[in-house]
């Protein structure tokens, strides 16, 4: 359980999906928070931006993945904020610092920065016994 | 989902990369493969035109970085066109900004690489 669950979220408001770790599937991701975004009030541009965090959790959770296991997507809708987990199953503890030098090599911290500059909460953790799971949140402000 | 790259020589012995498209971490081996194939040809003046690009993502803005790196070690340049506000927004807060030259139009992004 992760510290952004909440008690009064109802079934129907969450949504779940897992695709294959492999590049092409990442697309699958962004479309599909982009219209879980759009039916709450979120404006164009935070869209755009729940959409580009999205992509990038996934993007780093592909290049994360040493396997098969799929990545697995839970979207929680609310009144007031979306809450997005991304769970992997790579036990390795590494995660490269947004202070890790920047190119094509090095782009799992570029991913973690975009994150966390355009979401309002953004946790990375990984359980050595089932994978990594990062959750952000943001919140409807328009 | 896909994107589209159109690699045409300008004047000076620069060339013009038009991409269209979305950029992310299942397209951007092709955006890269092509930036590679100009600068191993030797071709270190690049003018890379996002205008027609919808979205990019870290993995997109890892090859232009490398790009860049490339042609730097050779004294060359890359500049950028871009009007998207929302890819604006991305080369903003990550600081790239500082790095690339960005402009509103072609013509300006070749006149700023000689």
């Amino acid at each position: 359980m992760n510290q952004y669950a909440s008690e009064t979220v109802d079934e129907s408001s969450i949504v779940e999906l897992r695709i294959p770790p492999e590049a092409e599937w990442a697309a699958v991701a962004r479309l599909t928070v982009a219209a879980i975004a759009s039916r709450l009030d979120f404006s164009l541009d935070d869209i755009d931006d729940v959409k580009l965090a999205v992509a990038e959790a996934c993007t780093h959770a592909i290049q994360r993945a040493t396997g098969e296991h799929p990545i697995e997507l839970v979207f929680e809708a609310r009144a007031d904020s979306i809450v997005v987990t991304v769970r992997d199953s790579s036990t390795a503890a590494h995660l490269e610092s947004v202070e890790d030098d920047v190119d094509e090599n090095h782009i799992g911290g570029l991913g973690l920065f975009i994150i966390r500059s355009l979401m309002d909460e953004v946790d990375f953790r990984v359980d050595p016994r089932v994978g990594g799971e990062l959750t952000m949140l943001k919140r409807v402000t328009g | 989902m896909d994107i589209k790259v159109n690699v045409r020589e300008a004047e000076g012995d620069a060339y013009v990369v038009e991409l269209a498209g979305e950029i992310d971490v299942y397209t951007s081996p092709k955006v890269k493969d092509a930036i590679t194939e100009l600068i191993d040809q030797g071709h270190y003046n690049l003018v890379i035109n996002l205008e027609k690009v919808r979205y990019i993502d870290s993995t997109g803005l890892g090859v232009l970085i490398g790009g860049l790196k490339r042609v730097r070690e050779h004294g060359g340049s890359v500049n950028l066109v871009c009007t998207n506000p929302q890819i604006k927004k991305i080369f903003d807060i990550t600081g790239l900004v500082k790095i690339f030259g960005i402009f509103d139009d072609e013509p300006s992004a070749m006149k700023a690489l000689v």
